[in-house]
């Protein structure tokens, strides 16, 4: 416990912003941004046209006098594009805060603690020994069992009220991120030319091919992390307690446990499987929506996944836009906004306790 | 003749070979406060985490209405039996009302009666003021009494206490144990681990005394805080003497 609190007089109770309005606002958002980086890019498309060119393609407006390539640039380009990067987002924004909530630690991220690794490294074998056993499926299922058994070992290494604290999670981190990276170097190095073009697309993070095939074999994962991960809010709530107290309180640990452990990875697996290792968003997203609506993961969980969604998107736009016609890869975009993050929460870190 | 609530037949525990507890024997009835008292390493502690069902004895068996403690399934369990453990600390920002909700958890949602328990629970801890404020920025008193409000408002008959007082000042030190011992009064079964040999005899009716995992005394304050006791169990030499004001034995240090 720290010592500057207890004489500090508290005038007003302060009170949780409302969540549901929150949320409410944050779908607004994302869907605004959405339709609007439709539009953006090399082939610039006015809102109003990509209004009209969405609902096109439903029969609910004419596109007479816009032309084939604009229709065809955004509902074959833009649009997978930027429902991916949604997906991605919102799964390693989920994702991050499930990590927090398992591990007892505001540092834990699918990257900073190797789950991502894990993923890529199942995705990139995948590809690398040429598995094909579950068609269009092979590469998400493989980046999830990647990432179920790296969260399981770091989980076995560095769980959480066992004398190890932040350090300990974040050097196992290292390791297994470090191990994973030696073996996808090792798959890339015995890479045939074609095979290397989407490997080295692992380790930077891009949504280069995206496409709608990608959008529907995340959708499904993403949508069974969500609802799962939701599932798990009160639980989580409870884990903050400590795993003992929260067996106290009524929690069946063991179980809520393996259950995190199962959704964050098919969450990070979801991710990984088409958007490579993106980092950070995991870490930085679920903290500023904390400081926002407090820590429960009732408001938490939705709201950091449309806040890491639309963090995506806007990215992604970003990287796709800035230096035209060649494109900044996502990953490295998004590790050059959280890495100074990350480092100032280390540094605000008290010592001694996982806070 | 009440059924106790709470029964230890035989109950031993060793980790890596050593013993922690050995052969303890306790039943504690229905509105019955009692202290479990002894030096540093007596196993104390380690016969609470049993008692809670935290850890598996080794030996011998701890029941709860009757059934093992380790057939119970876990929610159920939760509103049988609350513990307030040692170590207080809160992994991220919550409030000292959403702490202290947490302890409604085990039981069926009832919004406005659960609002009303933890408010209730609020007060008796005299933290009113600070409710809003977030837990990790309490004070080491101020977390432990948020502690005892979550253990209030989870409403168990059986209320398991681990060092309550520890951190606390003179004045909520009354207020805790005051409180702990209105428990009594519905039928609650108290158990505390009490370092304070005066508080654990001005609130509890029996105080358990152990030494190196066994227990050496079991009876009334009276009986069990004598000097002689005292000085053997504890190597340091005191006088017991009586209360100025009320009737308990008063145990000072010579």
């Amino acid at each position: 416990m720290n010592t500057l609190a207890s004489a500090t007089p508290v005038t007003a109770r302060h009170r949780r912003p409302p969540g549901a309005a929150l949320v409410a606002a944050g779908i607004v958002v994302l869907l605004a941004v959405i339709v609007l980086s439709f539009g953006i890019g090399p082939l610039k498309v006015a809102p109003l046209d990509v209004v009209r060119i969405l609902f096109g393609r439903f029969g609910l407006a004419d596109t007479d006098g816009l032309a084939a390539r604009e229709i065809a640039v955004i509902w074959n380009l833009r649009v997978p594009r930027a429902l991916l990067g949604a997906l991605v987002g919102a799964s390693l924004a989920l994702a991050g805060a499930g990590l927090q909530g398992l591990f007892g630690n505001p540092l834990a991220d699918p990257g900073v603690v190797g789950v991502s690794q894990g993923a890529a490294l199942g995705a990139v074998g995948a590809i690398s020994l040429g598995v094909t056993a579950f068609g269009e499926w092979t590469i998400p299922l493989a980046a999830f069992a990647g990432g179920i058994a790296t969260t399981s070992l770091i989980y076995l290494l560095a769980r959480p009220g066992q004398g190890t604290g932040t350090v300990t999670l974040l050097l196992v981190g290292i390791a297994i991120g470090a191990g994973c990276s030696a073996i996808i170097g090792f798959f890339t190095y015995r890479a045939s030319v074609t095979q290397l073009q989407s490997l080295v697309f692992w380790q930077m993070g891009s949504l280069a091919s995206a496409g709608w095939p990608a959008v529907a074999a995340v959708l499904p994962a993403f949508l069974i992390g969500l609802v799962g991960m939701l599932l798990l809010a009160t639980p989580l709530d409870m884990l903050a307690l400590g795993e003992r107290q929260a067996q106290h309180i009524g929690l069946d640990v063991r179980r809520t446990r393996a259950l995190l452990v199962l959704v964050s990875a098919l969450l990070v697996g979801a991710a990984v499987a088409f958007a490579g290792t993106v980092g950070f968003v995991g870490l930085v997203v679920p903290h500023l929506v904390r400081m926002l609506v407090g820590p429960r993961h009732r408001w938490l969980l939705p709201l950091a996944a449309l806040v890491g969604a639309t963090l995506i998107v806007v990215a992604d736009t970003a990287a796709r836009t800035l230096s035209p016609p060649s494109e900044i890869p996502l990953g490295l975009f998004s590790a050059a906004l959280g890495a100074p993050f990350f480092l100032w929460l280390v540094l605000r870190q008290k010592p001694g306790g996982a806070r | 003749m009440t059924q106790p609530l709470l029964t230890l037949d035989q109950v031993g525990y060793d980790v890596d070979g050593k013993v922690l507890v050995d052969a303890v024997s306790l039943a504690f009835l229905p509105g019955s406060f009692t202290a479990l008292v002894g030096p540093n390493g007596a196993g104390k502690s380690t016969l609470l985490g049993l008692a809670a069902g935290d850890l598996k004895p080794s030996r011998g068996e701890v029941r709860l209405r009757g059934e093992p403690v380790s057939q119970w399934r876990i929610r159920p369990l939760a509103r049988e039996r609350a513990v307030m453990p040692q170590d207080h600390s809160v992994r991220f920002a919550f409030t000292i009302e959403e702490v202290v909700a947490m302890g409604r958890l085990p039981h069926p949602p009832n919004p406005p009666a659960d609002e009303a328990i933890v408010q209730q629970a609020i007060a008796t801890v005299d933290l009113v003021g600070l409710a809003g404020r977030d837990v990790q920025s309490l004070s080491g008193g101020e977390s432990a009494r948020t502690a005892y409000a979550r253990v209030l408002a989870q409403q168990t008959p059986v209320v398991l206490l681990d060092e309550p007082t520890a951190a606390l000042d003179l004045a909520h030190q009354e207020t805790l144990l005051r409180s702990a011992r209105s428990l009594t009064r519905n039928g609650g079964c108290v158990i505390a681990v009490l370092h304070d040999l005066n508080l654990a005899a001005a609130y509890a009716d029996r105080i358990v005394v152990l030494q190196r995992g066994r227990v050496v005394a079991d009876g009334t304050p009276r009986a069990t805080l004598t000097g002689e006791r005292i000085a053997a169990v504890y190597g340091q030499p005191v006088t017991v003497i009586e209360h100025p004001t009320r009737p308990i034995p008063l145990v000072v240090t010579i």
